[in-house]
């Protein structure tokens, strides 16, 4: 079947099989941060923005993004650097690999709500698993990404 | 694996429902469960270009497409308020945010999992299934009926304010419940629900809210052990639980 999305602001035609996953889909068109973790819809490493909300791409069919926006780490590029870098600051990605689906939710949570408490924080983020590190890392950075956005923090740069 | 020949995105319920009288083919909801079993479908009935992923409200009821996600129930504003956060705490500790996004009322209502905690707290609200060809079943009915390729196309929950509960009991934030109680108190009608006994959530209406009726609901409720845990200790965490969502209820009255 043939399917068609936006896939980080470029409109992308492909024929597909019908149990293709969006995750297959993404990572056949180079976008390589998106990875399996656990096949079993647990991990959130897999997490795309789809029309902007978080989802699983490993959870979605492909032909189900039909007509709708993608979007996977690198196309937020400079929001995710901006955050990313308070995230290293803290140590926190130590082997680094459930940083991009990390990374990918915590922007869905500052973009709904821009400051929010530890509950609000770890009900939100409770889906990306680490298996490094015991999220105070993490947690450490969101509070200092935070601070820095109220204090009026400018994209790309402390 | 799920292996899929064909995805049909119907324009009907009739189609779709046609469609479903072959045993080789599937409606999808959130596919989140359905993916992880071992499946060849011939053909996958998407329901998704119906305009069933909305909530509606009436002077009545809310009217719940089988399609909207556990995601919108949980951040439903008129429909928490009605029933005092219960649908929000039942869904916020399932797997996560991305997870809730996908993830449908109708897929976790249609497949009466024992596991569930969405079918503990609509079991708990005033609430009814509208099935294709069966018609509206409220939802105390339809948790006993046979499956059968019928379609859920509506979760309709009835304005009926009191006061309402939530608990469950996990052993981590985001696996299955080992134990879910849900409890209210509308119209005049007290309910609890204990559910992932491991089994299908049982429903009771009860006439008083106290320790004592807590006991005895622990102890004629059937319980059974599994990986999460035994038999035993569901019984006593069902005694434990319904106690505080019952004091959790008179504190509001």
């Amino acid at each position: 079947m043939i399917v068609t999305m936006i896939l980080n602001g470029k409109k992308i035609t492909d024929e597909i099989a019908a149990d293709m996953t969006l995750f297959d889909f993404v990572r056949k068109h180079g976008c390589y941060s998106v990875k399996c973790g656990c096949e079993t819809t647990n991990c959130g490493l897999c997490t795309v923005f789809l029309d902007d909300t978080p989802v699983l791409s490993c959870a979605m069919l492909a032909a189900r993004a039909e007509g709708r926006r993608v979007e996977t780490l690198e196309g937020l590029q400079k929001e995710a650097e901006e955050f990313g870098s308070f995230i290293a600051d803290q140590g926190a990605e130590q082997c680094g690999f459930c940083n991009p689906g990390m990374i990918m939710n915590a922007i869905a949570l500052f973009r709904e709500n821009p400051e929010p408490t530890d509950e609000e924080i770890k009900q939100y983020l409770a889906g990306n698993l680490c298996r490094c590190s015991g999220y105070e890392g993490q947690l450490r950075g969101m509070h200092a990404f935070i601070e820095y956005k109220k204090n009026g923090g400018a994209a790309c740069g402390k | 694996m799920i292996k899929i020949r064909e995805l049909v995105k119907v324009e009907s319920l009739e189609e779709a429902w046609e469609l479903n009288q072959k045993r080789t083919n599937k409606i999808l909801g959130g596919m989140l469960w359905l993916r992880l079993g071992n499946r060849n479908v011939q053909k996958a009935i998407d329901l998704s270009d119906l305009g069933l992923d909305q909530i509606e409200e009436t002077e009545e009821a809310f009217s719940i497409g089988c399609m909207a996600t556990l995601r919108q129930i949980e951040l439903h504003e008129g429909l928490n308020a009605l029933c005092e956060g219960l649908l929000h705490d039942a869904v916020c500790d399932i797997v996560g945010t991305q997870f809730r996004n996908l993830a449908t009322v109708g897929g976790s209502i249609f497949g009466r999992f024992g596991f569930s905690d969405v079918m503990t707290a609509f079991l708990a609200l005033d609430s009814y299934v509208e099935l294709y060809k069966g018609g509206i079943v409220p939802m105390s009915e339809f948790v006993k009926m046979k499956r059968d390729n019928d379609i859920l196309v509506r979760v309709i929950v009835k304005k009926c304010p009191g006061h309402f509960a939530y608990l469950s009991h996990r052993n981590t934030r985001t696996d299955f419940p080992v134990l879910t109680v849900a409890v209210s108190d509308c119209g005049g009608v007290k309910k609890a629900v204990i559910g992932a006994r491991p089994g299908i959530a049982k429903l009771y209406e009860i006439e008083h809210m106290d320790g004592e009726t807590a006991k005895r609901l622990a102890e004629e409720t059937p319980f059974q052990s599994n990986m999460r845990a035994s038999d035993t200790f569901r019984r006593h965490l069902a005694g434990v639980l319904l106690g505080r969502a019952f004091a959790e209820i008179q504190g509001k009255e």
